[in-house]
């Protein structure tokens, strides 16, 4: 049975360079960092010093709250850093990276016969447990909880994304093996949001499909649950991502900790815009070396709306399955011809106050620049034509810019995460960090529940 | 323009932290930004942003209210030339309006930019834009011939109390152009009421200019039969005299300066709703208000005032340009959707009523706005709270 979703607000933001299907290996990254800081709220807890030698799957770090929550290396090497940051918290930890993998190997997850308590104590010393996270707050799932639901969104709308389906083709019994853990979890549903008129996912079972058409934010994951099953206050939803079902399945089906990820890069800056075998934690430029065109670009972990700007020896973020390329904006624009007063033509904007609205499927090449300054909210319902949630965003803004705990909970806030008030920022016409402030907000309301 | 970029670039550091013209960096910025877009990148968030800003949100306004300056200027010298029993040609006419309406307007710029620069100093920022768009607003909105320095009060009132104590642009709760004219309509009533809307009125000689607006006029019928002469003399005008459904509509009537012209405001409307710059909501909901009571009011038809058809009604004194430029701030009017059905509905409803049923004040959208200015965060309140109920509710049936 498949449930409909239809997303009528929203944008798909059209960039140049979109990735063509078809994939290379990545260069051979001499270091992999995992790093602490890519999970939300995470203190880590070192379990070995560095110089130590590891294996693909061997444990580097806990978590500090719950010591079972393990997170493991990527590939097998010498724990070469623990990177530090001020007041010595660590932000990174470095594993230089042997030529040829070997992995710490184990008998793999049997669903059938493990209980759930087994299968979580299985899969948390297996490093896995990562993978999966919660709303709200996007945390790394809470082992003792037990989610109402388990959301595995199937495709990215976000500008430049990868093709979800492009990525389980190949994978299908990896990807089965996975979802098979996954409905273990629950007593609720394992669901599937899979974009509509794409039958990749048909042939999966034990799941429940939620066919989801629309414009970005279609494909995140707040979208689906709000649309399907709002979230309560008290409740609790796992979800994880196509590639972490994967690694779940692969280490299902051969017991040992593959972190194989399919990363994209693309966007303007990028000379042949395609993806990339790599392995999680893997060096910017082990992707970006010799594909990108001279000139001022900002590369990015992640999508242009919600991702980090990296520099070529960061490591690509735990989670995120593509690399953006895109011109820095750092030039002033002389306001009659490209500023504040010009016509306009080739700039995007969702208001109308430039034509662009007139050209709804144009592709844009945009930079980083702020387009204007910072200000005080004026103007009213522009973000609502952009946020597909039974929600007051002007609203939530205000209330946790004021520190309202109480009022957040009220308006809405664990239905959210930062990465759903991407596009609201992008239409601001004053121009103000909301996810920032979003962040915040959820932050806050964290250490308040703990 | 890169000779100018050099310049900017040049001059810049004298500005900055340690320059020597550091305490001048609010008036370079502000210069700054003017000439560009500045060289600000994203830093957190979104890596791109929508090219919209608020310096082209308040140009859009300002290109919206053009028609209804132009026109504006043009009535002032027409009926300047016609209450005198002169024949002057267009040019004329509006080389006279240009006479009155500019310094006005350099006025209300100098004073309200003068105030907000201050405060910008005070702040160490950029001047913000809220002003731009006001400083024209009031002008707009004035007799021809309000004295200068009533007009600098005004603004320098509106600015200080309205906008900067409350934080400045975008944290006003009174909508500051109204809040201007509000001041001088009540510390200086003689000036903005009666029979002051003919500039540099001589003699009378053409009948019926009295130098009273088409308000002003109904307004001394209440409390009169319909049937007495004087107020038989009065409604004359509005069959096929002076104030006659199609001079009201194209605008040619006394007035305040740019509030007289139908036409004029809705072409500005066009621009504001094409680029979506003001809520087509409020703008909808606001006529449907105002076009319900005076329908009201037309069906009672208790005094002559009431009896006007509604449309004509909706057609005089402040309501059209009040529904286009003063109900849609988006700072002053309800923020949420729903709210803003109800706020529109409200203040043209309550701007027709206060209208009629208050002689004292002949005309009645500008404290009817300002009243709803007033209540819209409560309207919202009320729509917020039902958003919060339903959230509550499904808690509750989990």
């Amino acid at each position: 049975m498949s449930k409909n979703i239809r997303i009528k607000k929203g944008k798909n933001i059209k960039l140049v360079g979109s990735p063509d299907q078809s994939t290379s290996d990545a260069r051979f990254s001499e270091y992999h960092i995992i790093k602490p800081t890519d999970f939300i709220g995470l203190i880590p807890k070192m379990e070995l010093k560095e110089g130590a030698h590891v294996k693909a799957g061997t444990t580097l770090f806990h978590d500090k709250l719950n010591d079972k929550i393990k997170f493991v290396s990527p590939v097998s090497g010498v724990l070469e850093e623990i990177q530090r940051g001020a007041k010595r918290k660590i932000i990174g930890v470095k594993v230089k990276a042997d030529k040829e993998i070997s992995y710490e190997s184990t008998s793999g997850l049997d669903v059938n016969s493990l209980s759930r308590e087994q299968l979580i104590e299985a899969m948390m010393s297996a490093g896995l447990w990562p993978l999966i996270r919660k709303r709200p707050f996007s945390t790394v799932a809470d082992p003792f909880e037990m989610p109402r639901d388990i959301y595995v969104p199937c495709f990215d709308t976000a500008p430049l994304a990868p093709s979800m389906s492009y990525l389980v083709k190949g994978n299908e019994k990896a990807f089965q093996a996975g979802l098979d853990v996954l409905t273990k979890l629950t007593n609720g549903k394992v669901y599937l949001g899979v974009q509509a008129g794409d039958g990749t996912f048909n042939a999966f079972s034990g799941i429940e499909k939620l066919t989801v058409s629309g414009p970005h934010p279609a494909g995140n994951v707040g979208v689906q649950i709000h649309h399907h099953k709002p979230i309560n206050q008290g409740e609790s939803i796992w979800y994880t991502y196509v590639q972490e079902v994967l690694t779940i399945g692969k280490y299902a089906i051969a017991g040992q900790y593959d972190a194989s990820r399919v990363i994209v890069l693309a966007g303007a800056g990028v000379d042949k815009p395609r993806y990339f075998n790599t392995l999680q934690g893997a060096t910017v430029s082990a992707l970006t070396n010799g594909e990108l065109k001279d000139g001022n670009y900002r590369i990015i972990s992640g999508n242009v709306l919600t991702g980090t700007k990296v520099y070529p020896d960061d490591a690509i973020g735990f989670y995120d399955s593509q690399i953006s390329v895109i011109p820095e904006g750092d030039n002033l624009k002389f306001f009659l011809t490209q500023g504040w007063l010009s016509p306009g033509f080739g700039k995007f904007s969702m208001s109308r106050a430039y034509p662009s609205f007139l050209t709804p499927n144009k592709t844009y090449n945009l930079d980083t620049n702020l387009n204007g300054e910072s200000r005080g909210f004026v103007m009213t319902g522009e973000m609502e034509k952009v946020f597909p949630f039974d929600i007051y965003p002007m609203f939530l803004i205000k209330a946790i810019m004021a520190g309202d705990i109480e009022k957040m909970e009220q308006l809405g806030i664990y239905e959210v995460d930062a990465e759903d008030f991407a596009l609201p920022e992008v239409v601001c016409t004053s121009k103000i960090n909301i996810q920032e402030v979003v962040k915040q907000g959820l932050e806050d309301l964290r250490i308040e529940l703990m | 323009m890169k000779f100018l970029e050099n310049i900017v670039k040049k001059i810049k550091p004298n500005f900055e932290e340690g320059g020597k013209f550091n305490k001048y960096l609010s008036l370079y910025d502000t210069l700054e930004t003017f000439l560009f877009t500045p060289d600000h990148t994203t830093k957190s968030g979104s890596h791109i942003r929508d090219a919209i800003d608020l310096k082209r949100t308040m140009m859009m306004v300002i290109i919206a209210l053009t028609p209804c300056l132009l026109f504006g200027i043009w009535n002032v010298g027409h009926f300047h030339y016609l209450a005198n029993g002169m024949e002057a040609d267009m040019m004329t006419k509006f080389l006279f309006g240009a006479g009155r309406v500019l310094p006005m307007i350099i006025v209300s710029y100098a004073v309200g930019l003068g105030v907000e620069m201050i405060f910008a100093f005070k702040l160490k920022h950029g001047l913000h834009e809220g002003y731009l768009v006001s400083g024209i607003l009031i002008p707009l909105i004035m007799p021809p011939d309000i004295p200068l320095w009533i007009l600098a009060v005004a603004v320098a009132f509106a600015v200080l109390i309205g906008k900067e104590i409350f934080g400045g642009t975008g944290m006003n709760i009174l909508n500051i152009a109204l809040l201007a004219r509000a001041f001088v309509f009540f510390a200086y009533p003689t000036k903005i009421a009666g029979e002051i809307w003919i500039s540099d009125l001589g003699e009378k000689t053409v009948d019926g200019l009295t130098g009273a607006t088409a308000l002003g006029d109904l307004a001394s019928t209440v409390g009169r039969g319909i049937d007495t002469p004087q107020v038989q003399a009065v409604m004359t005008k509005f069959g096929d005299g002076l104030y006659s459904m199609s001079n009201s509509f194209y605008g040619v009537i006394p007035g305040s300066i740019g509030e007289t012209s139908a036409v004029a405001i809705l072409i500005g409307a066009a621009i504001l709703l094409i680029t979506g710059i003001a809520s087509w909501r409020v703008m909808v909901s606001f006529f449907v208000g105002g076009f319900a009571m005076s329908s009201i009011f037309n069906a009672a038809g208790l005094n002559a005032f009431m009896t006007l058809p509604p449309l004509h009604q909706l057609m005089l004194g402040g309501f059209m340009f009040g529904m286009v430029f003063m109900a849609t701030d988006p700072v002053t009017s309800a923020q949420t959707n729903k709210g803003k059905w109800i706020y529109g509905f409200l203040a043209g409803f309550f701007g027709i009523m206060f209208r009629v049923f208050n002689p004292a004040y002949p005309e009645g959208i500008m404290l009817s706005i300002l009243f709803m200015n007033i209540m819209a965060p409560t309207i919202d309140h009320y729509v917020v709270q039902g958003n919060i109920s339903k959230r509550l509710k499904r808690l509750k049936t989990v």
